[in-house]
């Protein structure tokens, strides 16, 4: 498990498949291609009318997983771990 | 779109301005109830939730975030700030539920964690979304994306299927569920991740890019048609 490029298929140099441009997706966005693959990644998506909403997609999916929002914690649990704390801090 | 804007490298974490957390942590050291009660409003149900990936129900997670919350309590004090204030409390949180998840697996067959050994296999795009080889445009998609249409921004998608997501990501095997909260819910840096969770870089990026790979197959729908089946999803 080292590289997200693991189709197994040869690759054409700078001439990247809309499927190895998938697997490359989050190296990209992690920044973590080397110089050459990253030039052929961005010319793939200057060429195909298709990745860049691949990418805006997955771009915005991450995005949105960082908004969400956990649910609010519950007045109950709240109350416990405030009475525990004061224990706490009071040494016990 | 400039590559540039692509980039979420940069893209705020869930931590608050430097200024309010060393307030916080002064709050603490100084046994504030209110400092106490914000860290409580602002990570208990984080840490219930990925206290799960290690430990068996729910009552047991319960119990693993408060150990945690005295571990933080009476460690506070020596707290250097080396990381975040959200990253130490997470990886104190993992510690004691990596233990207890192994504990618990003395007395059951899997652990949490391991148990997913079976459907780890988290399956990638079908391969018949792309051109088989050997014929005219190989490794291209079958049938165009939609358009520009169906990306839509992340505020929406959070407000529209946020629910849906959260679900998604609770459903995932444990690895893969612990590297996409603390990296995309919870906005941990990569370093942090793998020290909290003790793994490789490289390998962070791999169980990182299933994870998301397989949120985005199951939003297809939805970035397909837009909000109005987003019932549908469940
Ligand atoms: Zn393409």
């Amino acid at each position: 498990m080292s590289s997200n490029l693991d189709n197994g298929e040869a690759v054409a140099l700078g001439d990247l498949t809309c499927r190895e441009f998938v697997d490359l997706v989050t190296d990209y966005l992690e920044d973590a291609l080397d110089k050459q693959t990253r030039a052929r990644f961005e010319d793939h998506l200057v060429d195909c009318p298709d990745c860049p909403v691949y990418l805006r997609q997955m771009e915005a999916i991450v995005g949105a997983a960082g908004l969400l929002r956990e649910e609010d914690l519950s007045p109950e649990v709240r109350d416990v771990l405030l009475s525990r704390f004061r224990t706490w801090r009071n040494g016990g | 779109m400039s590559t540039n804007e692509s980039q979420l490298a940069g893209s705020p974490s869930r931590q608050g301005p430097p200024d309010i957390e060393s307030g916080l942590i002064a709050g603490l050291r100084r046994g504030e109830e209110s400092a106490f009660e914000t860290l409580l409003q602002r990570h208990h149900t984080s840490l219930v939730r990925l206290a799960r990936v290690w430990v068996r129900d729910a009552s047991a997670a319960e119990e693993v975030a408060q150990e945690t919350w005295l571990a933080v309590v009476q460690g506070i004090h020596a707290f250097e700030g080396r990381s975040p204030l959200q990253s130490w409390i997470f990886g104190i949180l993992a510690n004691k539920a990596k233990r207890r998840g192994t504990r618990e697996s003395r007395s059951r067959p899997f652990s949490a964690y391991d148990s997913d050994a079976d459907r780890d296999d988290l399956r990638g795009m079908s391969p018949d979304r792309f051109v088989p080889p050997g014929e005219e445009w190989a490794g291209h998609w079958t049938y165009p994306l939609a358009d520009e249409e169906s990306c839509p921004e992340r505020h929406v998608l959070a407000e529209e299927a946020g629910g849906f997501i959260l679900r998604q990501i609770d459903e995932l095997p444990g690895r893969y569920r612990s590297v996409m909260l603390l990296r995309d819910v919870h906005g941990l840096t990569a370093d942090e991740t793998c020290a909290i969770l003790g793994i490789s870089a490289a390998n962070q990026r791999v169980i990182l890019h299933r994870a998301r790979t397989r949120l985005r197959i199951t939003l297809e729908p939805y970035l397909r048609e837009g909000a109005n089946c987003v019932e549908q999803l469940g």
